[in-house]
């Protein structure tokens, strides 16, 4: 077993969870799908992303330079990271610097990459993850299991209980509505407590130096207009050229994420707010060896939607957490190899290759034929198991001989009507742990055709 | 010693990526018939609230009438002709001092059909900008003449680059966080009524 199905077994051994993570995840696919047919420029806009992304990527320098220099006109600082250990030293020097202890968050899969917060309250520093689901799992000491919906894997009574542990809620609760009220009194304070507000970006846009920031349930803005101090973390790849460009992507992002025509907030910030300072942090941590790589540096596009976990057979019966990296799912696992292949060389095979990812994704990224071009470079690098290696070796061996196919095929039938069904699924490996083989049939389909033939 | 700024903007250079045309974006086909009534169903779809009023005195009296209103204590008002504030915004300094805020009353410049959004900046408002996510209760007094079909043209009337804030609110705060039950009233507004004034 590898990696991936090992670490999904718990789940998947759970059937009755297992279902609930499937409807539950499926749901926010059939929302999305709902909301893109309403928009009958649907594919376009996909073109339209996908082309403008493209350019950028290609002229990525150029923009990064644009982008400080309009930045840096409107009175924000920018400061540069090689690596997440630069990113979180940078960010911890700022805080220092400004005596802050008290640190809210909003969501961003930048700094869960660069594992920031173990940093900072290893300094000293409280951080507070404001969006709801981010502060459930923080609460829980787990990682984010979806990018958009991150404690998805979480039953509301299970949060009931955590809550009451953890933020002391009365015992038992299990009602959602009276769970986010728990979570926003608790969470007030912490705004109103708080010193430096962080965020992620979503778009950043070259020609103006401006940052865009969604959010749907405003803890973005709470958590950046109390305090003078904003740090904004980013992504090289989160840039867009122009201004106009926003409408593009806008229109795609929640419509693809959770079924909405747009996030309840959209947030523009050029420069800090009076009085106060804004630190945009532009972070490399492994994107320019993505953009080196020919093929998969379309990768770079992604927008952080979500779609492409909610479509996925794979991703809905083995949860986030089995991938074991900051963004699981396809995208995650076109991703994760890039910067370890060793470590991640299981993720590129939790796929059936059926490609509904790249149907949905927003911005056109083929993510199955990086997944495909994936197992083929680790492959080539020795990465993949030996009994694969030496199963596929010998299946194209057989496969490049007629003769043998056939004969093959005719033996599988003989002995497997024969053998009984136990057997069978300890001889299938894998595929047989969960299922059950088929019955054979007596004749191959080249047979049955031949008959039809005549 | 090389900064990092120079080490990654060389290695981003190193990829050597032959250049791409910018592409112009299509005028979108979505236009709608009735723009102030697609408007306001769109709001109803991201959970607020549409009135349609003729005139501000009558934006006064829908504002007034509102069960939010009436039960608020502190009121931050930008729009005295509609209603009036307990709270003068010009004299806070500190933001945390509108935590109290129940109800705020505030211009918008225009609305977005497609999805039901608002676009506002802090021009007015400026350090004190928090109120619009501080509050319990959020107002939105939006001309109906000021509203556009798409995002393209949001775009297109949207003048960003100068030091500033500006953003998109459409409906109220919310989450679905927990088993994707949508609940309203996350950390923002817990009702977000966009009175569409024409």
């Amino acid at each position: 077993m590898n990696a991936h199905a090992r670490a999904a077994s718990p789940l998947v051994r759970d059937e009755a969870r297992l279902h609930w993570h499937d409807a539950a995840v499926w749901n926010m696919r059939t929302k999305r799908d709902r909301a893109a047919h309403a928009v009958p420029d649907w594919e376009a806009l996909r073109d339209s992303a996908s082309r403008i992304k493209l350019h950028t990527l290609s002229r990525l320098p150029e923009y990064l330079e644009e982008f400080e220099r309009k930045a840096l006109a409107l009175g924000a600082q920018v400061h540069w990271a090689a690596d997440a250990a630069e990113h979180n030293a940078i960010v911890l020097g700022l805080l220092r610097d400004r005596g802050v202890t008290r640190l809210v968050k909003s969501k961003s899969m930048l700094t869960e990459e660069c594992h920031l917060n173990e940093v900072l309250e290893h300094a000293g520093i409280e951080v507070i993850d404001t969006d709801l689901g981010e502060r459930i799992v923080q609460l829980a000491h787990e990682p984010p299991s979806h990018i958009v919906l991150p404690a998805v894997h979480k039953k509301r009574e299970e949060i009931g209980e955590l809550f009451h542990r953890t933020i002391g809620t009365p015992a038992g609760l299990s009602d959602p509505k009276q769970l986010t009220e728990a979570a926003r009194q608790h969470l007030r304070q912490k705004f109103m407590a708080s010193q430096a507000g962080l965020t992620g970006v979503n778009f950043a846009v070259a020609e103006t130096g401006g940052l865009v920031v969604c959010t749907n349930e405003g803890n973005a803005d709470l958590g950046v207009s109390l305090p003078p101090i904003h740090i904004a973390c980013m992504g090289l790849e989160k840039l867009v050229p122009r201004a106009t460009d926003l409408a593009v992507f806008l229109r795609l992002l929640a419509r693809s994420g959770t079924g909405q025509p747009i996030t309840t907030y959209t947030s523009h910030f050029h420069g800090p707010r009076p009085g106060g300072e804004l630190h945009i942090v532009l972070v490399d941590n492994g994107r320019s060896a993505l953009l080196a790589s020919e093929t998969h540096r379309r990768a770079l596009c992604c927008i952080r939607c979500g779609a492409c976990m909610n479509t996925c057979p794979v991703y809905r019966r083995s949860g986030g957490h089995s991938y074991g990296t900051t963004v699981p799912g396809p995208i995650g696992s076109v991703l994760a190899p890039a910067a370890d292949p060793e470590r991640h060389r299981a993720l590129p095979f939790a796929s059936s290759l059926c490609g509904s990812c790249s149907d949905v994704c927003p911005v056109r990224i083929d993510i199955h034929g990086q997944l495909l071009a994936w197992r083929r470079e680790l492959d080539a690098r020795g990465l993949t198991p030996t009994a694969k290696r030496w199963g596929v070796g010998v299946a194209s061996w057989v496969f490049q001989r007629p003769w043998l196919y056939r004969l093959s095929g005719r033996m599988v039938r003989f002995f497997g009507r024969l053998l009984p069904a136990g057997l069978l699924r300890l001889l299938s490996g894998g595929w047989g742990r969960q299922r059950e083989v088929p019955t054979l049939p007596a004749s191959s389909f080249r047979e049955q055709w031949r008959r039809r033939a005549n | 010693m090389r900064t990092s700024r120079e080490k990654v903007l060389e290695r981003l250079r190193e990829a050597r990526l032959p250049p791409l045309p910018l592409p112009e974006v299509p005028a979108s086909p979505v236009q709608f018939e009735d723009l102030p009534a697609r408007f306001a169903q769109s709001v109803v779809d991201v959970a607020g609230s549409c009135i349609r009023v003729a005139g501000l005195a009558e934006a006064a009296a829908a504002v007034r009438a509102l069960p939010v209103a009436q039960s608020a204590r502190q009121i931050v008002s930008l729009l005295p002709e509609v209603v009036s504030g307990t709270l003068a915004i010009d004299s806070v300094d500190d933001p945390h001092v509108l935590e109290g805020v129940d109800l705020a009353v505030v211009p918008g410049e225009f609305g977005v059909a497609e999805n039901g959004a608002v676009w506002l900046t802090d021009a007015v408002l400026k350090q004190r900008r928090a109120v619009l996510f501080v509050t319990q209760h959020l107002v939105l007094v939006v001309p109906a003449r000021e509203l556009v079909h798409t995002l393209h043209e949001a775009y297109g009337r949207i003048l960003l680059g100068a030091p500033g804030f500006g953003l998109f609110i459409a409906g109220p705060s919310k989450t679905a966080d927990i088993e994707q039950a949508l609940v309203i009233g996350a950390h923002g507004a817990r009702s977000t009524t966009v009175v569409l004034v024409g």
